[in-house]
């Protein structure tokens, strides 16, 4: 086995163990799946009734936003099962092992990838149930979803590097909280972000769960244009610039982990 | 014979504590040797360094012909490591552990299913194997561990305290398992803080203080370096106890031990026969009740006291400068 093959083959090894695990973790499971879906009740029942957005319904405003929630959420699986692990011997006997020390967090990644896909069919099939529909080309609703799952990739790697800078579960639980819900709350996912005052406004202009919701809703033609979009760069070409928040943080967060995990597991 | 493992100066540094300062030792192919010391002594460390896991600050190991630093990759062919803590992976039944050892090992999906039967099989682990580890007991989690550690069949295997934490049955199982294994000519370390378990598997000990070794043989060279033999009386008062320490200092040749608990004093002697018969008249003369006496020779218990003027094992017990 080459060195360019090994880590492909040893991390689909560790990908189908943490698969078999999430499977058996009906609270990973129930994380990942039941958040979103109250959320989506939540917000479409209650807010619902009283957040109106020009010239279309709030349910289909707010799934696209909801989806990136979900990914938000779902790729903290990543981070949170890292320090469960980290707790535990199963590093000491991987780097006894003759494998790819890299493996253990390309498998883990991909496998909470394959997760973060189920838990967003479960939330579009809960979507169409409310009442949202995609407006736009069946080609872009699956580049929709594909821009989705690339930020849910390289998601994980953000909060892998997090939980092993961290290393508890309980400090990492605390920080993704900490951070995530202030994130998603000062944003456009759940309402017009143009009515926010300015601070906000500007805080959730460049958000980029706000990028990333509104290339969502531009691929899946949940946009109406009596809404009008904010004027920032981001947001004006939302789609390139979710692209270009993905391959920031693969660059920058992928070798960050690495080398967090060789300094943790070996220390 | 050649050495399986060498190990020349090892030192590990953490902070201000040496985990390893200089440690070196040589573990001939096929042998048993037995790492003992107390908690803190570094014999995790040396397994980490020893396994690759751990890069050490000085000196140099060679295991199985490989530099542990150099050619780190190429020796985890060749070796198998069960940890302080079984590393198991809890949601994963027994089978699915060992088959991702196996894969992990390079084996190939055939081979890695195949060898995981073959191991539960062997450890008796059949029946639990297609059970989630999380229901197993202690015994049974150690089981799995150490299966993992051969599921390559290397060559030199490492077992960081095997049987800690086991109830005395399991204990006894695992010993015997062990025991099998290296029959078949498999390079062991082993770490122990049971002086018991040292002698019953291991062809050499290595006993290890803070980080270096201070002692080395087998356990009956050990025993004759530490000489002489042991007589142990138990009193009936806990008040006889200084009582006897005192009138029996004369006889010690070394450290007396005193365990409060069971009203025990252990008094090192060198004739032995003769040193009990006239202990015993002392302590009818001081007007002690003896509730029991005998003659022992010494554990490795002694070995380690009379090495480092502490206590392995068992905190209540103190150790004492004899009189004179
Ligand atoms: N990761 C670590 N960080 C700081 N100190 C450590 C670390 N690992 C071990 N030590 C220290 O090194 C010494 C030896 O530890 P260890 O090898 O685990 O001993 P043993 O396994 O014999 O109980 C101890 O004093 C321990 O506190
Ligand atoms: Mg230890």
């Amino acid at each position: 086995m080459t060195s360019l093959t090994m880590p492909i083959v040893d991390g689909w090894t560790i990908a189908r163990r943490n698969t078999l695990k999430i499977r058996r973790s009906p609270d990973l499971l129930g994380a990942a799946i039941m958040f979103p879906i109250v959320f989506v009740l939540m917000f479409a029942y209650v807010f619902g009734s009283v957040i109106d957005i020009p010239g279309m319904s709030y349910k289909e405003f707010l799934i696209p936003g909801i989806f990136v929630q979900a990914v938000i959420i779902g790729a903290q699986t990543t981070g949170y099962t890292l320090t469960l692990d980290l707790q535990k011997g199963i590093y000491d006997r991987f780097r006894s092992l003759p494998m790819a020390p890299s493996a253990v967090l390309i498998g883990q990644t991909v496998s909470d990838l394959l997760m973060n896909l189920s838990s967003l069919v479960v939330m579009a099939a809960m979507g169409l149930v409310v009442g949202w529909r995609v407006h736009s080309s069946p080609g872009e609703a699956v580049l929709g979803f594909g821009l989705l799952l690339l930020f849910a990739y390289a998601f994980s790697w953000v909060t892998a590097t997090v939980a092993l800078a961290l290393r508890t579960p309980e400090s990492f639980n605390n920080v993704a909280t900490m951070v995530s819900f202030p994130l998603m709350f000062i944003s456009n996912a759940y309402l017009d972000s143009s009515k926010l005052p300015t601070p906000l406004r500007v805080i959730a202009e460049w958000n980029p769960i706000s990028t990333f919701t509104q290339a969502a809703r531009e691929l899946f033609g949940n946009t109406s244009s009596a809404l009008r979009t904010s004027d920032a760069w981001p947001m004006q070409h939302a789609i390139p610039a979710s692209l270009l928040w993905i391959v920031v943080l693969l660059v920058v967060f992928v070798p960050l982990a690495t080398r967090l995990y060789k300094k943790t597991v070996s220390a | 014979m050649s050495d399986a493992i060498t190990a020349e100066g090892l030192v590990k540094r953490y902070g201000e504590v040496k985990a390893l300062d200089g440690l070196s030792f040589s573990v001939p192919q096929g042998t048993v040797l037995a790492v003992l010391g107390p908690n803190g002594a570094g014999k995790t460390t040396t397994v980490r360094v020893l396994t690759t896991l751990l890069r050490p600050d000085e000196g140099r190991a060679v295991v199985a012909g490989y530099d542990v630093v150099d050619d780190a990759m190429r020796l985890r062919a060749h070796i198998g490591l069960s940890g302080q803590y079984a590393a198991v992976d809890e949601h994963l039944t027994g089978a699915e552990n060992l088959e991702m050892v196996g894969r992990l090992y390079h084996l190939g999906a055939k081979r890695s299913k195949a060898r995981a039967r073959e191991l539960l099989e062997r450890f008796d682990l059949v029946e639990a194997g297609d059970r989630p580890v999380k229901g197993y007991s202690g015994g049974m989690r150690r089981r799995i561990d150490l299966a993992g550690a051969l599921v390559a069949d290397p060559p030199v295997l490492f077992m960081d305290e095997p049987t800690t934490g086991l109830d005395p049955r399991a204990r006894n199982a695992l010993w015997n398992t062990i025991a099998e294994l290296v029959a078949g000519g498999t390079t062991l370390l082993l770490t122990t803080q049971y002086m018991d378990e040292a002698e019953r598997l291991a062809d050499d000990v290595l006993v290890v203080d803070h980080g270096r070794a201070i002692a080395r043989g087998t356990t009956d060279a050990l025993k004759d370096q530490v000489g002489g033999n042991r007589v142990e009386v138990s009193v009936t008062e806990p008040g006889e106890l200084d009582t006897a320490r005192e009138a029996l200092a004369w006889f010690a040749v070394g450290a007396m031990q005193t365990d409060p608990e069971s009203l025990r004093l252990t008094v090192p002697v060198t004739d032995g026969a003769e040193a009990l018969r006239q202990i015993l008249g002392r302590l009818a003369d001081t007007g002690v009740r003896v509730r029991d006496a005998g003659l022992r020779r010494p554990t490795l218990d002694d070995v380690y006291l009379t090495l480092t003027g502490r206590q392995a094992s068992g905190a209540d017990t103190k150790a004492e400068e004899a009189a004179r």
